[in-house]
């Protein structure tokens, strides 16, 4: 056969223009990307770098000391921060998975889907109006701050978090997971709880660790609501001091000690923070959680 | 031993649709009783009336009555109470995903309040005998999980589940149909077992699975029940053309 | 044709009997045990129980709006709308305006937005349309890590590294090159509404490029490759069969991230400078509203000053609500399968 045509037809160019334009987005594109890590990456650095360096025994187990003295630590601001998690925890994690349940196994209709929109709307509300609610409703009773009233917030904000992703993760369990339990004259109350939760454990525990490492960094609500201490406090009534609001107060000082202090300060938490999700995440998926 | 079931003027609705149209028949005790008849026919919805698991669905209601025994279905007890006395197999095992083989089977007395261990043994090993699957599993009952046996395997764990709460009516909707034919065989031959104990209906695509397994067969079309008869003479002598067509393969 | 042909299948009735096999032995049942009366009242307690959990978070809602309404009655009734006019904040004097404060809210977030757009959906595109598979999940969860650190983090690093840097390097080259449209004038402390708006675009950034990258996903395959089949480059077949129909998802990233950058408070607090003024230089202090609650809130004296403050909350408390919903709105348009408008 004749390859040859009688009257060739022109083949369709790529003009060099648009194969220029091709390659400068590519490149743009890259570029945005290394601009972006680059900060993440600093940020990361500089915890490490500086933060390490002021890392010491000392740091970890004494409280600060009075003003313009070197030394002291912070361990009152991580005792502190646990104290206030665990009170946020109580209240907010069992209100959160009840609303979840709620909304995928009875709110399946303009109810649950009122809640799913209000559940949104907190979400997007700023940490600090979160502060202002808190101080008004318990700071302002109790005459004083306290970790109450700082877990009060932070519960606020895990509350539709956790309430979200436990529903998310309830619609995953397939129906007739839950017609098997019925089929068994298992009744509904019973097949929420010992089947469908069950199944669903090892996601929903990893949307309580999500919600819990994003308020464990929070420091808005807890301006003036824990309001911060110098001293170790036990008392769930009184100000107490948050490894957050700490590292606040350090960074704004002028004592070149408090910023060293600040620094160590930021690197234990952010290390609470991450260590805190990948143990969940590896807990997970050793099924140690899993509800086996 | 098992119970004959009557159904009188059964009439079934997904919302405004109508799924079946006043059925009546009566299945014997301690018989299998095959339903058979194309895709989307009613036989699932049908059974499925039978322990009350149609309502299940939102906005889907039944009219007639339905009697398992001496028990009124729909008028003389709970819905879970009558679960207890009705146990049902679906066409895809869903076995518990997180739990043993042995939590599986005993979920349904454990999750209805009883934890006496001794006594969860015995009806374990019993209703995995009856399932035939004792002997594959015995050694790792609370080692395997439910879902990490094979398709067959899970088919026979969730019969094995349904029996361990003691009903006394067996439903099964289509079990084999995800099923490779030898644990097809296996499971067809565990149905020729339990009618001696157990009133089973099942459901099935496979017409020659009912004429190997059932004494009786009922042939649903479009919500209604067409014909309902002996085995034998529904696939020899059927009295309705309609089913005639069907069984000889003119439709479906 | 009529299928008279078909031969009426013989099927034999089951046999009564199997010969010979050792069959499993069904065991004969003990008596049953699970007959007792079933009481419906678990259920019924089980299921209010949990619809009073989903109550409760509405009931949450209800006391944000009414702690923020009840405490801002002192301000509204002697101030009114003037409130967001006048500049004259004075706590001495019992004067309060909050217009400064809308002012840096409003100028460091657009600024962050201007910086971070570019930046989030360059890298979304990346990821979804250029990104060799294997490297993707390392750089998705890259961004997702900066959505990690806590905003204090942030701050802190900011008042160490970004202000010097900017002092030092970036604001002298600024007023250089663009100090004639009056953006980039006057003494270059560092702290500044440009370092706000610097810090606040990195902070919004993974959440602009988590949205954007849903919202590109979305968008169905044969779309690319409609674009390419007529020959396109592929910057062509992203701008034309992607980044087109996923347009309103990206906007609605884009003013989620706005949502983000409205609300945030440590991070900008720690590095706006703090001083309640207007001022068109990007140079000079500024002062958001969210800043002023974190600066005065826990200090304020009086009723009206306290009052004042919340009425500032309640404000962002309005705005952020109705910016986010706007952006909900557009994501769900688009993730939900209804075609964006305007498709090549």
């Amino acid at each position: 056969m004749n390859s040859t045509l009688a009257t060739p037809i022109p083949v369709l160019q790529i003009s060099w223009r648009r194969r220029a334009t091709d390659r400068l987005m590519t490149a743009l594109s890259i570029l945005t990307v290394l601009i972006v890590l680059t900060p993440l990456a600093a940020i990361f650095a500089y915890l490490v770098y500086k933060g390490v360096a002021s890392l010491n025994l000392a740091f970890l187990t004494q409280t600060p000391k009075p003003v313009g003295e070197v030394g002291g630590g912070m361990a009152n601001a991580i005792a502190g921060t646990g104290m206030i998690l665990a009170i946020a925890s109580l209240m907010g994690v069992p209100l959160g998975i009840g609303a979840g349940i709620f909304l995928s196994e009875y709110g399946r209709n303009r109810y649950g889907d009122a809640v799913r929109f209000v559940s949104d709307v907190l979400n997007g509300v700023p940490s600090i109006v979160i502060g202002i609610v808190a101080y008004g409703l318990v700071v302002v009773r109790q005459k004083h701050f306290s970790a109450l009233a700082g877990g009060v917030a932070l519960a606020i904000m895990m509350v539709p978090t956790i309430a979200r992703t436990t529903e998310q993760m309830l619609l995953l369990v397939p129906q007739s997971i839950r017609e098997a339990a019925y089929g068994l004259g298992i009744s509904h109350w019973r097949t929420t709880l010992s089947i469908t939760l069950r199944t669903a454990t090892s996601g929903i525990i990893t949307g309580v660790m999500l919600a819990f490492a994003r308020v464990a960094g929070e420091t808005a609500p807890l301006l003036f609501t824990a309001f911060g201490n110098q001293y170790w406090n036990w008392d769930l009534r009184q100000p107490t001091a948050a490894l957050s609001l700490q590292i606040y107060t350090y960074a704004l000082s002028p004592f070149d000690d408090w910023h060293r202090q600040a620094w160590a300060g930021a690197l234990v938490l952010i290390t609470l923070i991450v260590g805190a999700v990948a143990a969940v995440r590896i807990a997970v998926r050793h099924g140690k959680l899993a509800g086996a | 031993m098992g119970v004959g079931i009557t159904v009188e003027h059964l009439n079934a609705f997904y919302g405004k649709t109508q799924a079946l149209f006043d059925i009546n028949l009566a299945v014997q005790a301690n018989h299998a009783t095959a339903l058979i008849g194309p895709s989307g026919c009613g036989k699932s919805t049908f059974i499925r009336c039978l322990n009350r698991m149609h309502e299940t669905i939102p906005e889907a209601r039944v009219e007639g009555s339905v009697r398992i025994g001496d028990l009124s279905v729909y008028n003389g007890t709970s819905a879970t109470q009558l679960r207890r006395r009705v146990g049902m197999v679906f066409q895809k095992a869903n076995p518990f995903p997180t739990m043993s083989i042995y939590d599986n089977v005993a979920a349904g007395l454990k999750l209805n309040g009883f934890r006496k261990r001794k006594l969860l043994d015995e009806v374990v090993e019993r209703s995995l005998r009856s399932a035939a699957l004792f002997d594959e599993v015995k050694d790792a009952l609370h080692k395997k999980s439910g879902a990490s046996l094979s398709g067959g395997q899970q088919q026979r764990l969730c019969i094995a589940r349904a029996l361990a709460v003691q009903p006394e009516v067996l439903l099964m909707d289509e079990p084999c149909s995800a099923l490779d034919p030898i644990s097809t065989g296996k499971i067809e031959e565990l149905i020729f077992q339990l009618k001696e104990q157990y009133t089973i209906v099942i459901v099935t695509h496979n017409m020659q699975q009912a004429a190997r397994v059932a004494e009786f067969t009922g042939f649903f079309l479009l919500g209604k029940l067409i014909e309902f008869d002996k085995t034998e003479k529904v696939f020899t002598n059927p009295s309705d053309k309609r089913t005639e067509d069907y069984v000889t393969g003119r439709f479906g | 044709m009529s299928n008279q042909a078909l031969p009426r299948p013989r099927f034999e009735a089951p046999e009564p009997e199997r010969q010979g096999k050792a069959t499993l032995k069904v065991e004969t049942k003990s008596a049953p045990l699970l007959r007792g009366h079933v009481s419906g009242l678990p259920d019924s307690i089980f299921g209010w129980a949990m619809r009073l959990c989903g109550l409760a978070v509405v009931v949450l809602l209800g006391l944000i709006v009414y702690e923020l309404l009840v405490g801002s009655q002192l301000s509204w009734h002697a101030f009114g709308w003037k409130f967001f006019g006048q500049s004259d904040w004075n706590p001495v004097e019992d004067q309060y305006g909050a217009l400064p404060f809308v002012f840096g809210t409003v100028v460091s977030s657009l600024l962050a937005l201007i910086i971070a757009v570019p930046l989030a959906v360059g890298v979304a595109v990346f990821i979804t349309e250029m990104c060799p598979l294997g490297l993707r999940g390392a750089l998705a969860f890259a961004t997702e890590l900066l959505a990690a650190i806590p905003s204090v983090i942030y701050g802190l690093w900011a008042i160490f590294v970004l202000v010097p840097l900017l002092r030092a390097y970036v604001e002298p080259v600024l007023a250089k090159t663009l100090g004639w449209t009056g953006l980039f004038t006057g003494p270059a402390y560092g702290y500044s509404m440009l370092a706000a708006g610097v810090i606040l675009a990195i902070m919004i950034i993974p959440i602009i490029s988590s949205i954007t990258r849903e919202v590109l996903t979305v968008v169905p395959q044969h779309q690319r490759e409609a674009v390419l089949a007529l020959g396109a480059t592929r910057w062509e077949m992203i701008r034309m069969g992607v980044l087109r129909n996923a347009r309103a998802g990206i906007v609605g990233a884009i003013i989620l991230g706005l949502g983000r950058a409205l609300g945030e408070t440590m991070a900008v607090t720690m590095v706006i400078g703090n001083r309640p003024e207007i001022s068109k230089s990007l140079f000079d202090f500024g002062y958001s509203m969210a800043s002023v609650l974190a600066n005065e809130f826990s200090e304020a004296t009086g009723d009206l000053y306290l009052s004042a403050l919340i009425e500032i909350g309640l404000a962002l408390f309005l705005v952020t609500i109705v910016v986010n919903a706007l952006a909900r709105l557009m994501v769900w348009s688009v993730t939900r399968g209804q075609p964006a408008k305007g498709v090549a």
